[in-house]
């Protein structure tokens, strides 16, 4: 009896050891994880993704599943969740498991992350590559391959507004006049005007300050007034900005937030949600966004809510600058796909090979394109079934000038949220517009500098 | 008896010690450490001395967040402890349904903060949006908005504490001293508060250092907005409180990760040294039964 009790004791302090220790090993971070099994093949290594965009999460799941189902390496897929990927990739990376391939957002984010990328230059994928401005290089090395070209612009609601069109108080009578800010706000106004004959809510949708959507214009839409003066300038790169485009800046900001479904009062509490809500139900006609944005607004069945492929449009975002009208849609990569050097070699050897198998085989490129609606810069890749991707190579080839991805050059995500502050308090109608530009100025010198030490 | 019981002292505590040690002294003396170092991730860190410290102390965010927090613990602290006081008073009363008040007041102190803080802003924002304003459009709405959601969650528990310390009290006390004829506005200083002074003691240490470490729900109601951009560039979030001040110090760029960590340990030194000045304070106070 003596013996059972002691025995008892010890077994339940052996418990309680378990149980405290089984706490810290659990993944934490990520919204979900899922485990290819390991198929009973040898392969020797294993990949592990950490992956950014949560839209595309259950597409990558898939996908990692194929892939081990038809060569037996492991592939772990993790997704961080929105807007926390610098977090989660820390804590991550820290791990004796860490991730093997992560991502980086163009040289600001590779900065952070130089000494943990593995050199790729004559990586099978390099060869796949379709140009070389996909490649993320610093001193003679490859750190970083675009896996992803997206772009954005003002989408509209074709149904919407040719009923627009259509009606009597129109001036703008084709989508082939706007081609200009004062076209796009004259429309804009109109509709506003008159969103009660139209049965909508509001012009543009809520440009929602929420920090699940405040990135469409502290990120996006300030892309603009940068691109346009690096332009000028003919640089790539700044240690700090004029601000000389900052008017037109303000200017599409206020066409967004005086002819939207709310009043630009309540746009501090609106959510990304609410901005797909208000598009999808045909509450609103313009919504800024670019190619990601189709599987959250497309047809649903179920619902019978959403657009129909032929109902999509997008216009570039005009801002009022000189000589616009051959401006084109913004396109870029803001996802670049870099190896953990500090992985071991079976590790690394195999997430190349994974990379490879992604963007030449038919099952990788086809969820690529198919499932995710990526438009990939690889030789092999598909034709994405998305009708945005479709416009946007219209665009293309009607003879714009697409604009770059300039945004990946600011200096820091504090920057971001500094001009978005501003922008929510200008809306709000607490702060003034300059406020906006010191955020934005002098906010760029002071991180700059902060992060270039 | 007791031989064994040093014997089975070493089985039962064991693993409770080792996961002290794994999960919070360990990490402690390494945090300290890092705040002397450059580093993106925590295993790969360069020393580099007083550095860290320094830009801490001259980051106008920093004391922008502290003073904000001071006035939001004085605050919250007295508004929670004068409240839970009275309730906890009321309910040991002998009122009917005393039990259902008990634990429907308890209740909200079993919701995450995080949570509490979305519904709250939900709340908050519905009221607001009739004026044509939201929690973020006025520090002054943040900083009360932080304070009703704090009391709301808060409340129940501290009464909990204050109810187990009053049913302490024994009756005869009261007995006596209404015999010599204390009226009650008497009782209640020359008894009561005396003989409550373990609970209040316990509870002001408990809203004092909740307070000051408060995050969940200050990130989720007003993640410290509104922002306001100071002359250098820099943003000063003004319901921004020392803890998030410090998380988003240190995922700003890869060289501000030691100052976050600095900044961290600045404000353990904090923490400990008011926790600790309160403490001696109030125990003063106690008397012996």
């Amino acid at each position: 009896m003596k013996k059972l009790s002691k025995l008892l004791a010890v077994g339940l302090a052996g418990c309680m050891m378990a149980s405290v220790f089984a706490g810290c090993g659990g993944n934490n971070g990520g919204t979900s994880a899922t485990d290819g099994n390991n198929g009973g093949t040898a392969a020797s290594g294993k990949v592990y993704y950490l992956q950014f965009k949560p839209e595309q999460d259950k597409q990558w799941q898939n996908l990692a599943k194929a892939y081990t189902d038809e060569t037996g390496v492991k592939v772990t897929v993790v997704t961080a969740a929105e807007g926390t990927y610098e977090q989660t990739l820390t804590s991550e990376m820290d791990k004796t498991d860490a991730p093997t391939l992560f991502q980086v957002n163009g040289p600001v984010g590779l900065a952070n992350w130089k000494d943990y990328c593995y050199d790729l230059s004559g990586a099978d994928i390099i060869n796949e590559v379709t140009n070389d401005e996909f490649l993320l290089k610093d001193d003679n090395a490859v750190y970083g391959v675009a896996y992803v070209v997206e772009t954005y612009g003002i989408i509209y609601n074709k149904t919407l507004l040719n009923k627009y069109f259509e009606s009597d108080f129109a001036t703008v009578k084709s989508v082939d006049e706007i081609k200009s800010f004062d076209k796009l706000k004259t429309v804009a106004e109109e509709i506003q005007a008159n969103k009660d004959a139209l049965g909508v809510d509001g012009a543009f949708t809520s440009a929602g300050m929420d920090s699940s959507d405040d990135w469409r214009f502290k990120t996006h839409l300030a892309n603009m007034p940068i691109y346009y003066e690096y332009k000028d300038k003919g640089i790539t790169s700044t240690d700090a900005i004029e601000g000389k485009y900052l008017d037109n800046y303000k200017q599409i900001w206020d066409l967004y937030i005086n002819n939207s479904t709310c009043d630009k009062t309540a746009l501090a509490s609106k959510t990304a949600t609410d901005a797909t809500t208000e598009f999808k139900t045909g509450k609103a006609v313009f919504y800024q966004n670019g190619t990601w944005a189709y599987g959250d607004t497309a047809y649903d069945e179920k619902s019978g809510e959403g657009l129909k492929d032929e109902e999509y449009g997008m216009l570039p975002i005009y801002i009022g600058v000189d000589g616009e009208e051959k401006q084109g849609l913004c396109t870029g990569s803001e996802n670049y796909w870099c190896v953990n050097k500090n992985a071991s070699e079976e590790d690394v050897k195999a997430t190349l090979e994974f990379l490879n198998w992604c963007v030449t085989s038919d099952k990788g490129t086809k969820a690529l394109a198919d499932d995710m609606g990526f438009v990939i810069p690889f030789k092999n890749a598909k034709k994405a079934a998305n009708p945005l991707v479709a416009i946007a190579n219209e665009d293309v080839a009607a003879g714009n000038t697409p604009v770059s991805w300039n945004f990946s050059t600011i200096p820091s995500e504090k920057w971001k949220d500094g001009v978005g502050a501003a922008l929510t308090q200008y809306a709000a109608g607490t702060g003034s517009w300059d406020d906006v530009v010191t955020a934005f100025v002098q906010g760029w010198k002071t991180e700059y500098a902060a992060a270039n030490k | 008896m007791i031989q064994k019981n040093k014997k089975y002292f070493v089985i039962f505590v064991l693993p409770t010690l080792a996961a002290f040690i794994m999960a919070f002294v360990w990490p402690f003396f390494q945090g300290i450490y890092l705040s002397f170092c450059k580093f993106v991730t925590t295993s790969n860190a360069t020393f580099v001395g007083f550095d860290n410290y320094i830009q801490a102390f001259q980051d106008e965010t920093f004391s922008s967040a502290f003073w904000f927090t001071v006035a939001f613990v004085i605050v919250s602290v007295v508004f929670i402890n004068v409240l839970a006081f009275i309730v906890g008073y009321v309910l040991t009363m002998g009122i009917r349904g005393s039990n259902i008040f008990r634990t429907t007041f308890f209740m909200p102190n079993l919701i995450g903060g995080i949570v509490l803080g979305y519904i709250w802003q939900l709340i908050f924002n519905g009221i607001l949006l009739n004026y044509g304003k939201t929690i973020v459009a006025d520090a002054t709405f943040g900083f009360w908005g932080l304070v009703i959601l704090m009391c709301w969650q808060q409340i129940g528990y501290m009464m909990i504490i204050y109810i187990s310390g009053f049913q302490s009290i024994p009756g005869d006390l009261y007995e006596a001293a209404r015999i010599d004829g204390a009226n009650k506005s008497q009782l209640m200083r020359r008894i009561t508060i005396p003989m409550m002074a373990p609970s209040i003691t316990i509870c002001t240490f408990l809203t004092l250092t909740n307070s000051f470490k408060l995050f969940d729900q200050n990130l989720a109601l007003t993640n410290g907005l509104p922002g306001v951009v100071q002359a250098s560039g820099t943003t000063v979030y003004e319901t921004q409180m020392l803890a998030l001040n410090i998380y988003d110090t240190f995922y700003q760029n890869a060289n501000t990760r030691g100052v976050g960590q600095a900044k961290a340990v600045i404000f353990f030194i904090i923490v400990a040294f008011i926790g600790l000045i309160q403490l001696y304070f109030t125990r003063k106070r106690e008397v012996q039964q």
